[in-house]
C-alpha cells in the first residue's frame, strides 16, 4: 500500500514587520482590502491575455450613467442646460462619440481638437471653441461653420474681426472672463479680468464692432474644486456682469458657460479624507450653481427677459471613474528603508495623473500575505516614475495584475510615447461586449513619422567602426 | 547556490530571538518585538539552524509548494529584511 502523498503548504513571500508605538494610522491600516476580477461583468484576466498588459479598460455604462446624472442634476433645476464635452479630458473617438450620442456638444481648445470633432461628424454649430490660441485658418473654418467661439484676449478680437470681414459675415461670439470668487485661487491667465475693468473694455470693443456681436460669457474658475460655494459665487458674478453688459451696451447675452472643474471621485494627494467624503455630488454642484443663478436673475425674470442657457464643460467628473488601467507586476524589491516596492509594466508614461492622485489600486485576485506599505514604480528608467509612493498591499509576485482606478481623465490625452509603447484601450459596451477602441502601438507606426537620410542607413559602405 | 551563505545578521542574534507559534518575535536584548508571517517564521527557524541557502531551500521545499528559484529569491529578500531589523 502506498503512503499517502504529503500535502505541501501554500507559499507566500516571507515578511517581517517591526512593532512601533505611536505610528498607527488613525484612518485604519489597510484601505485596499478588496480585489476586483471584472469590469461590468467581464473578467479582466482573459482580456490581459488577449490584448496584453498594460491595458486600459473603458466602461460605456459608467460613462453614459455619469453624463446622464450630470444632465439630470442641472436640467431639473434650470430651464435651458447644455453640456460641452471637454475633448482634452479624453478625446478617444469612442468616448467623444458616446457623449455626442448623449447630446453633449464638443468643447475644443485647439485646431487639432476642432478637426477631431469635425472628423467625427460633429457639426461646427455644436462646437464650443475655447483655448488661448486659435490659428487664423481654423478661426475662419470655425466662423464659417457656426462654431461658438470664446475670445481669450484682445488680439483675438482683432483676428476675428478680420476673418469675419473677409467672410462678410457678422458673427456671434462669447468672451472668457476671469475673476476672484473668494473661494479658489483666481485663474487669471484665461480671458479678460473682471475686477481690473479689462472685461468691460473687451465688451465695449465688441459692442462697437461692425463684425462681432457678443452673445455669451464664459469662465473657468479652476480644476478639482471641492467647495461648491466657489461655483455659487461664479454664477452670481457672471449673472451680475451679464446685467451690466446688457445695461451698458446693446448686447443680449444668451448663455453663461461656467467651464469645468468639478472634482471626480479620486483621492487628491495631500488630502486626508477619502473622496467619498470630500467630493460633492452633481446634485450638490447643481444646487449651488442654479440656486445662485435663480437669485441673481430674479429681477431679470420679473422684467420678462429670457434666462440664459447654462453651459457646463464638465470633463473629469464625467469620465474619470469610467476607465481603469490594468498593469502587471514585473519585479519586486525591498528598499533600504525596509519598504516593499513593486515594479509595474505601466508608469507615469501612461498614468500622468499619478503625479497628483493617490489612485486606488486593487489586485485582480485575492492575494495572501500581510499588507505592507508598498511603493509602486513604473517601467521607466527615471526616478520620477512612481505610481503610488505608499499604498497598503499584500506581497506581490511577478505576473500579478493590479487594477488602477479612476484613470479616465487626462491620461489618454497626456500619455507619453517614451521608451515604451502605448497599450491598447478596450471598451466594455453596454451589452457586455468587448470592443477595441485604440490598438496597441507598434514600432512601425512610430517610425512612420521619421525619415532617415540614405547616407545613414545600415549597412554602412565602410562598415561599422571597431 | 550550493554551499552559498547569505549575509544574514549575526547567527547568535537570530538564535536569541523568542519565536511564538503565532509569529510573534521578541528580542530579549533590545526589547523590540516583530511579527513574521508563516513562511517568514519557517525561514527564520531554519536560519537559526543553518546559514546554507541551498539547505534552507531544500527544507522549505519539503514543507511548502514552492519553486526553488522563487524560494531563493524570496529568501534573499528576507535576509535583507532581517539585516534591517537585527543589525
Amino acid at each position: 500500500m502506498n503512503a499517502p502523498e504529503k500535502t505541501l503548504k501554500a507559499w507566500a513571500k516571507p515578511t517581517l514587520s517591526s512593532h512601533r508605538v505611536g505610528v498607527m494610522n488613525k484612518f485604519g491600516a489597510v484601505r485596499q482590502q478588496f480585489h476586483q476580477t471584472e469590469v461590468d461583468g467581464v473578467e479582466i484576466e482573459p482580456l490581459l491575455e488577449q490584448f496584453g498588459s498594460p491595458l486600459f479598460i473603458l466602461s460605456e455604462k459608467t460613462l453614459r450613467n455619469n453624463v446622464r446624472r450630470l444632465r439630470r442634476a442641472f436640467a431639473t433645476r434650470w430651464p435651458k442646460v447644455r453640456h460641452g464635452w471637454s475633448y482634452k479630458t479624453n478625446y478617444l473617438n469612442a468616448v467623444c462619440s458616446i457623449l455626442h450620442q448623449e447630446g453633449s456638444w464638443a468643447e475644443v481648445v485647439s485646431e487639432f481638437e476642432y478637426q477631431k470633432a469635425r472628423a467625427l461628424g460633429v457639426p461646427g454649430s455644436r462646437i464650443i471653441f475655447n483655448g488661448p490660441w486659435k490659428p487664423t485658418a481654423i478661426l475662419e473654418q470655425a466662423l464659417q461653420e457656426g462654431a461658438q467661439i470664446h475670445i481669450d484676449h484682445l488680439d483675438e478680437i482683432y483676428a476675428l474681426e478680420q476673418v469675419a470681414q473677409k467672410l462678410n459675415k457678422k458673427v456671434a461670439v462669447g468672451i472668457r472672463l476671469n475673476f476672484d470668487t473668494g473661494y479658489t485661487d483666481s485663474w487669471s491667465r484665461f480671458g479678460f479680468n473682471l475686477e481690473s475693468g479689462a472685461a468691460m473694455d473687451a465688451v465695449q470693443r465688441i459692442a462697437s464692432s461692425q463684425w462681432l456681436t457678443l452673445t455669451g460669457l464664459h469662465s473657468h474658475i479652476g480644476t478639482f474644486i471641492l467647495d461648491v460655494r466657489a461655483y455659487a459665487a461664479q454664477a452670481r458674478i457672471m449673472a451680475e456682469f451679464m446685467d451690466k453688459v446688457e445695461s451698458s451696451t446693446a448686447c443680449r447675452i444668451e448663455y453663461l458657460d461656467i467651464g469645468g472643474g468639478f472634482a471626480s471621485r479620486n483621492a487628491l494627494q495631500g488630502l486626508y479624507l477619502p473622496p467619498d467624503q470630500l467630493v460633492p455630488s452633481f446634485d450638490q454642484y447643481a444646487e449651488a450653481i442654479t440656486g445662485a443663478l435663480l437669485e441673481a436673475t430674479r429681477t431679470r425674470s420679473a422684467a420678462g427677459k429670457p434666462l440664459p442657457t447654462l453651459i457646463m464643460e464638465t470633463g473629469r467628473a464625467v469620465v474619470d471613474d469610467a476607465e481603469f488601467l490594468i498593469t502587471r507586476v514585473v519585479g519586486g524589491k525591498r528598499l533600504p528603508d525596509g519598504r516593499r516596492a513593486a515594479i509595474l509594466d505601466a508608469g507615469v508614461n501612461l498614468l500622468f495623473t499619478g503625479f497628483w492622485y493617490n489612485h486606488e489600486v486593487k489586485p485582480l485576485r485575492q492575494l495572501d500575505g500581510t499588507h505592507e506599505e508598498t511603493v509602486l514604480y513604473g517601467p521607466l528608467c527615471m526616478n520620477i516614475d512612481v505610481l503610488r509612493s505608499s499604498v497598503m498591499l499584500p506581497p506581490l509576485n511577478v505576473g500579478d495584475a493590479l487594477l488602477i482606478s479612476s484613470v479616465g481623465a487626462y491620461n489618454n490625452t497626456q500619455w507619453m510615447q517614451f521608451i515604451q509603447y502605448r497599450p491598447a484601450v478596450v471598451m466594455i459596451t453596454q451589452e457586455g461586449n468587448v470592443e477595441v477602441v485604440r490598438v496597441a502601438e507598434q514600432l512601425a507606426a512610430i517610425n512612420d513619422f521619421e525619415r532617415l537620410p540614405d547616407a545613414l542607413r545600415l549597412p554602412f559602405p565602410q562598415g561599422l567602426p571597431e | 547556490m550550493a554551499g552559498q551563505t547569505l549575509d544574514f545578521p549575526n547567527v547568535e542574534t537570530l538564535r536569541r530571538l523568542a519565536l511564538s507559534e503565532s509569529g510573534f518575535i521578541f528580542d530579549p536584548v533590545t526589547g523590540n518585538s516583530f511579527t513574521v508571517n508563516h513562511t517568514g517564521q519557517a525561514v527564520l527557524q531554519l536560519i537559526q539552524q543553518t546559514l546554507d541557502v541551498e539547505e534552507i531551500i531544500q527544507k522549505l521545499q519539503a514543507v511548502f509548494e514552492i519553486d526553488a528559484l522563487v524560494a531563493e529569491r524570496d529568501v534573499i529578500e528576507f535576509a535583507g529584511q532581517l539585516r534591517g531589523c537585527f543589525q
